[in-house]
């Protein structure tokens, strides 16, 4: 295979960041394989984060959800469930790991600043500047059912929260001056006299009046990330975020769509525009040959799409209850029924269901697919299939041409998902050197070739452009 | 009772009971905030012995100026030490006057899951005006209303950790079915505040039930394992055991010792120059630490265990592990727990039942 002359590329020396997300909630993580760990014990979180360690990845990443998935008013039962509060795992893997970033996914809608920034600033402690705080705004009435608030239905105004969230728990965060506690035992004050302020604020989502309890962390503060897809997400990751973890990295083209859409806006808000890191989730596949990692893939869709699940996700494609049919025969005859919103949670939304049928139907004909093979070729598609180094040639590729900053890697299994490619990836790519051979820095916004925090940049500081 | 008379836990928060503690300190204040610190402390408090270490908590500063005014989360600090010890019990405090009952059980049941089976909860409350300030929300002004918010906070909870089954997760490979949806349950707790529904998002702790610890005028005694008793005299602690009606009872008692470079008045009376130690209705002892175990063989004739406030950690921790701990085992007053062992198991509590599932039973029973 040719390699790209890192002369002929916009970002000759661009390094790939990588992140491990174990998932909590979703079919593609294969629970039925004889080496399919638990998802709670907490030896699993512990090896797969000392793993990723190893691997000198910037983090470790956890997800949230705040109530159980449903399908038609009943929890659904085919995908692995049950996971541990984001937060407080962290806080025991900042034990017994040294370097690698831990990063929350923690809900700005259910939760209160001072509470939450409280939280994340004794895990930022605790791991010595290595937290991250991953902001999603989920704004289901379904979820708030679980809360004192009850149901929060305005759909306009989650993010408007989340940014007033954000701009509160900053504050809390930077209440303390540098120094602020006395560094010899005889000193006369515990604290430094006027190094401690309180936080007043008020506005249309908090009204908040507090002395905050917690010194910086080497890293100022937590990383912020951003996940969600929408233009208001998108221009909240603009103005508030350090990295996006992205829904765009399977195809180059359209990760580079998705990276300068995300440099505009940048610009549009007066910041650099290399000042945001861009992870897509993916799932990476690894054979020592080409036709290898192709059959490896089939038993992995295999094992994540089993019988139950396509006819799941077929089911919500067409808007039936499908879990009676014979998933290794054909489609269904029937047409879709177009709900509005049929109280289905977890699963995609399918915008237009006739259309998508139509394809579906016609690709099946053509080449003899059952209705699980139907869905395994044309429902999700995601990651990255190949060889060590065709692989590592591909990312070389995408980092050096500035479509992504790296990947939040999805094992597809726990633990030992990620243990071929910390052990054959890494390498490969450390060889094109587009990957550390040591962690440099001790804090993850280090990890990440961040900048100093926003709220610590003066305005002439954000107008440099990159 | 069973097994030894008498459990110790002990409160490691901040430098140690008296505010002014952080004086004493064997290391200079910037330190307390740091992960080496928590790990240093529990692990001096495990070795020793200790069956419980608990952690105070609330959202306002520990202190005021000049003394401590930082500190780190309970739960977070909990965590962290659950995974840098293996056997010593973990209760971090938890206020629900404000916070989510539904966050903080999923907090709680992770602790357990990480601990493996060694969580404890104390619950407490945000009882000053400046508390409802900082969450930002309406002031819940009067005892009887904290009380109603932390029985609601504490049903809650505990309802979340019944609202999976043990063996909810089945992976049946025959049937692709990951969990049993059968052994996962709606909570739909209505109180007179706020609505839960359910179910939890982490699986049912591995003790089914953290270990509860309050004191038995704030939550009620049905939802309480251990209940918190305070007394300034033995005879008052005596009183208030008797009539916990609790499974478990422990007296708080505060500690100054003597150490080998001052007495304890002396260390007490240093102190006081800077705040006052704070006027408890608990026991105290300062003194030596024979009289201390005295003290403490004569309350095992009364309570299940003792939680000791010691005056500064640095300075009495040490007293405690060499000499109070060493001399109570000689004397078959106390054990320390076992490695692979619950913190239920080690107060010698059962292991309840799920609510649910022995409901589904009875059910069936009476269809019969
Ligand atoms: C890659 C990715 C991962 C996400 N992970 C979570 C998660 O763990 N928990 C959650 O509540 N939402 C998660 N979200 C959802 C987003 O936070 C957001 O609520 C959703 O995308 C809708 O926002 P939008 O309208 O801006 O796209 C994720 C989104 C993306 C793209």
């Amino acid at each position: 295979m040719t390699r790209t002359d890192p002369l002929d590329v916009p970002r000759p020396h661009a390094q790939l960041h990588f992140g491990v997300f174990f998932q909590g909630v979703n079919h593609w993580t294969i629970w039925s394989a004889p080496d399919s760990g638990s998802q709670i014990d907490p030896a699993s979180f512990r090896r797969v984060a000392q793993t990723a360690e190893r691997g000198l990845f910037d983090a470790f990443f956890l997800g949230e959800g705040l109530r159980l998935r449903e399908v038609d008013g009943r929890i659904h039962d085919l995908d692995v469930a049950g996971r541990p509060d984001a937060i407080t795992q962290l806080a025991a893997l900042a034990a017994v790991t040294r370097r690698i970033g831990l990063v929350s996914t923690s809900n700005s809608t259910f939760n209160e600043p001072a509470d939450l920034a409280r939280r994340l600033s004794g895990l930022d402690l605790l791991s010595e500047g290595r937290a991250g705080w991953n902001v999603v705004t989920t704004d289901n009435a379904w979820t708030g059912a679980n809360f004192r608030r009850g149901g929060y239905l305005d759909h306009a105004d989650r993010y408007r929260r989340a940014e007033e969230f954000l701009t509160v728990a900053r504050a809390l965060w930077d209440g303390w001056g540098d120094g602020a506690i006395a560094d010899s035992a005889g000193a006369r004050e515990w604290s430094v006299p006027g190094a401690v302020r309180r936080v007043r604020h008020r506005g249309p989502q908090f009204d908040v009046d507090l002395a905050p309890t917690l010194p910086r962390s080497a890293q100022g503060h937590p990383v912020i990330f951003q996940a969600g897809d929408s233009g208001e997400g998108r221009d909240f990751a603009a103005r508030n975020a350090d990295v996006i973890f992205s829904a765009h990295g399977n195809d180059f083209d359209d990760a580079l769509a998705f990276a300068e859409d995300i440099r505009t806006r940048l610009r549009g808000v007066g910041r650099p525009d290399d000042d945001l890191r861009i992870l897509p989730g993916t799932e990476i596949i690894i054979g020592a040959t080409e036709e290898e990692a192709q059959e490896k893939k089939r038993w992995i869709r295999l094992q994540q799409v089993t019988p139950a699940t396509a006819l799941g996700i077929a089911g919500l494609l067409w808007g039936i209850d499908l879990s009676d049919r014979d998933a290794d025969g054909p489609l269904p005859k029937e047409d879709p029924v177009v709900t509005e919103n049929d109280g289905s949670f977890g699963a995609r939304r399918i915008t237009d269901p006739r259309t998508v049928m139509a394809e579906w139907r016609a690709k099946a004909e053509a080449h003899g697919w059952s209705l699980r093979e139907t869905v395994i070729a044309l429902g999700p598609q995601r990651g990255h299939v190949g060889t060590p180094s065709g692989l590592a040639d591909k990312f070389a590729h995408f980092v050096r041409h500035g479509a992504i900053d790296g990947f939040n890697i999805t094992p597809y299994l726990i633990p030992d998902g990620l243990d071929d490619i910390v052990d054959l990836l890494v390498p490969e790519l450390q060889e094109r050197g587009i990957y550390r051979t040591e962690y440099t820095g001790t804090t993850l916004r280090e990890h990440l070739g961040l900048r100093a925090p926003l709220i610590h940049r003066s305005a002439p500081d954000r107008r440099q452009a990159g | 009772m069973s097994g030894p008379a008498l459990h110790l836990a002990v409160e490691i928060d901040g430098d140690g009971a008296h505010p002014a503690a952080w004086r004493r300190a064997a290391h200079s204040p910037d330190h307390l905030l740091t992960p080496r610190r928590v790990a240093q402390v529990a692990a001096i408090a495990e070795n020793a012995g200790f069956t419980l270490i608990t952690l105070d908590d609330g959202v306002l500063p520990p202190g005021a100026s000049p003394d401590a005014v930082g500190r780190i989360g309970a739960v977070e600090r909990a965590a962290f030490i659950a995974a840098s010890t293996s056997t010593i019990g973990i209760a971090p405090v938890v206020p629900v006057t404000y916070a989510e009952p539904f966050h903080v059980s999923g907090q709680l049941a992770s602790l357990d899951h990480i601990s493996a089976g060694r969580a404890g909860w104390v619950v407490t409350e945000e009882e000053r005006p400046e508390a409802a300030r900082a969450w930002g929300r309406q002031l819940i002004a009067d005892a009887a209303a904290r009380a109603r918010e932390s029985r609601d906070g504490v049903e809650v909870a505990r309802a979340l950790w019944d609202s999976w089954e043990d063996d909810a997760v089945i992976r049946s490979v025959a049937t692709s079915r990951y969990l049993d949806r059968e052994r996962l349950h709606y909570i739909d707790f209505t109180g007179e505040a706020y609505a839960v529904k359910g179910p939890a998002i982490v699986p049912r702790p591995p003790q089914g039930q953290l270990v509860v610890l309050g004191r038995p005028d704030r939550v009620p005694a049905a939802h309480l394992d251990v209940a918190l008793v305070e007394g300034r005299e033995l005879a008052e602690v005596a009183t208030a055991a008797a009539a916990a009606g609790t499974p478990r009872v422990f007296a708080e008692v505060d500690v100054a010792l003597d150490t080998p470079q001052a007495t304890a008045a002396e260390r007490v009376a240093d102190l006081e120059r800077h705040a006052s130690w704070r006027g408890r209705r608990w026991l105290r002892h300062v003194g030596s630490a024979d009289q201390l175990v005295s003290l403490l063989a004569e309350l095992s004739r009364h309570v299940d265990g003792v939680r000791l406030h010691p005056l500064v950690l640095d300075e009495d921790l040490p007293v405690l592990s060499r000499l109070v701990l060493p001399a109570l085992s000689e004397r078959r007053l106390v054990a320390r727990p076992l490695p692979g062992t619950s913190l239920r198991s080690t107060l010698g509590l059962e292991r309840p039942a799920n609510r649910f599932a022995a409901a589904a039973v009875a059910a069936q029973e009476d269809a019969r």
